[in-house]
């Protein structure tokens, strides 16, 4: 964002998420949005993280929990179809992880770091029952 | 509208309470969010009668305390609406961190503070202490000395505090039961002289324009911080007296009751000369008038605007006075009061080198007594006599026990 003097921008601790007038944001998917530079949605807080969660497809059952459940907005769906993870706002909270009712988890919390092809080649396998 | 409206007599018998609470009333706030507390329950306690009997359309929210008094108000005039509460002393302290967040935002809330001693040790009545505490927090603060400015500085707030050029809270201060409780004949507006000149409400980056979102309330770190301060204080200091006195000329037009940024009292030709705020300025008025009978040339300045503090104007009001006498109604805890620092620093780099003595007076609703103006402007003379201040710089006035003075 261009650092303006203090005469160049609007009064109040106030920013317009969108530049001009907008028209039925509910029916425009976030990806179609015209989000102006200000919108919190087009700066990323991925350095905020130290673990991120890993998606791993194969098992997920598109139960659409970890897109109830997550505080940021940040699991990725579209027509009920889990897509992925907005990694530009995912803060590594791990509560997509803990609500995830899939045997092994869909998703799994791992260092930042991790390679993802690296850890979904060694994902655990699923877990006996025991009774 | 779908409420009704109230039939005034011309001169309805009012306290400064009251007053303000039927100007509330007739600017159609939607919404108060308010907590009780003495002297300034009644304001608040108004409206909701009003509300409740029909003749506003609006809202009143209940809250646990004045903090989140002041938040339900920033919320409000967030969301677009009129917004207005009331608070005294404690309850004042306690909205102090969301006073400075309504300024920032330029939120145009309109706060009547009815001024009242802060504790300990705990006290109810009148001083200037809650009012000396909200100067450094971006509002307008205007001053009412009795019951009838009470009223119309409502109207003033609103209309300063509200234009888009402005956008900034107002406070509008009187004095704890010596105006909040003390009736006397107020002159009225009718509902529709009085709506016409505050005007209909107009929102600003309002959260309930859905075509145009906006996030209220963001935060900045040393990248942008300094710059929505600077220019909050710009505004303050260049935009807020132009729509002050503009808007003391219209209700001038609309009422015939004119109101100044300094207040000046026989200061043509004044040799000394008091600058106090609040209900003292009556008194040192009358004593003023008394004190010309004794061949003694007194004047009176009252502050009508104490934020942002109308530094010209003030050395304009004492150019010509020879010995200036700063009352400051609050402790000031280890330094000059705020008034005697003020006046200081408006006439330093003058020509004219007044003699300038503060003092403290009034704390917790002490009286300030003729005698006491009275032999304080003879002090004053006495120093004009000998060409110097002949006491201290800072003294005390009607505290018991061996005299106090310092500096």
């Amino acid at each position: 964002m261009m650092k303006k003097g203090w005469d160049e921008f609007e009064i109040g601790a106030m920013l317009r998420t969108f530049d001009g007038k907008i028209d039925d944001i509910a029916g425009t998917l976030q990806e179609d949005r015209a989000y102006s530079e200000n919108s919190s949605f087009v700066a990323s807080v991925a350095d905020w993280r130290i673990n991120k969660p890993i998606f791993n497809k194969d098992f997920c059952i598109d139960c659409q929990f970890c897109w109830v459940y997550c505080p940021d907005i940040s699991i990725i769906s579209r027509d009920k179809k889990m897509i992925g993870i907005d990694m530009d706002h995912c803060k590594g909270c791990g509560i997509c992880v803990e609500v995830c009712p899939t045997n092994p988890k869909s998703l799994l919390m791992f260092p930042e770091k991790s390679d993802e092809e690296t850890e979904l080649a060694t994902w655990p396998a699923k877990n006996k029952e025991t009774k | 509208m779908a409420f009704d409206k109230m039939e005034l007599q011309k001169i309805e018998v009012w306290d400064g309470n009251f007053a303000a609470a039927q100007a509330l009333r007739q600017c159609q706030i939607d919404v108060v969010a308010a907590y009780p507390i003495t002297p300034s329950t009644p304001i608040v306690e108004g409206y909701a009668k009003f509300l409740s009997d029909n003749y506003i359309e609006g809202e009143f929210v209940m809250v646990e305390s004045e903090h989140a008094a002041m938040s339900g108000c920033v919320g409000a005039a967030a969301a677009g609406g009129r917004v207005a509460t009331a608070t005294s002393s404690q309850g004042f302290a306690l909205m102090v961190e969301v006073l400075y967040q309504a300024s920032g935002m330029r939120l145009p809330i309109v706060l009547n503070v009815v001024n009242r001693a802060l504790a300990a040790p705990l006290n109810v009545n009148g001083d200037h202490s809650d009012m000396y505490l909200g100067r450094d927090s971006g509002w307008i603060q205007l001053d009412a000395f009795a019951p009838q400015e009470a009223y119309d500085l409502n109207f003033i707030a609103f209309k300063v505090a509200e234009d888009h050029d402005i956008r900034l809270p107002a406070m509008v201060h009187q004095d704890g039961f010596m105006t909040s409780h003390t009736a006397q004949g107020v002159y009225t507006l009718t509902d529709d002289e009085a709506y016409g000149f505050v005007g209909e409400y107009k929102p600003m980056n309002d959260m309930l324009d859905f075509e145009h979102p906006v996030t209220h309330g963001v935060q900045t770190e040393e990248d942008w911080h300094f710059e929505h301060k600077a220019r909050q204080h710009n505004d303050l200091m260049t935009k807020v007296f132009p729509k002050i006195q503009a808007a003391f000329d219209a209700f001038e037009k609309l009422s015939g009751r004119k109101y100044n940024i300094v207040e000046k009292y026989d200061m043509n030709d004044a040799d000394v000369c008091v600058v106090c705020m609040g209900t003292s300025v009556e008194t040192a008025r009358e004593v003023a008038t008394e004190m010309r009978e004794k061949g003694i040339k007194a004047g009176v300045v009252g502050l009508r605007v104490i934020r942002p503090f109308p530094f010209f104007e003030i050395a304009e009001a004492l150019k010509d006075v020879k010995a200036i006498a700063a009352l400051d109604r609050s402790s000031p805890n280890g330094a000059p009061g705020m008034l005697f620092n003020e006046i200081a620093g408006a006439l330093f780099n003058t020509d004219k080198r007044a003699l300038l003595s503060g003092y403290v007076y009034g704390l917790g609703g002490r009286d300030l007594t003729k005698a006491h103006l009275v032999s304080l402007y003879t002090e004053l003379q006495a120093n004009v006599d000998a060409g110097k201040v002949t006491t201290q710089l800072q003294q005390f006035i009607g505290v018991r026990g061996p005299k106090l003075a310092f500096l």
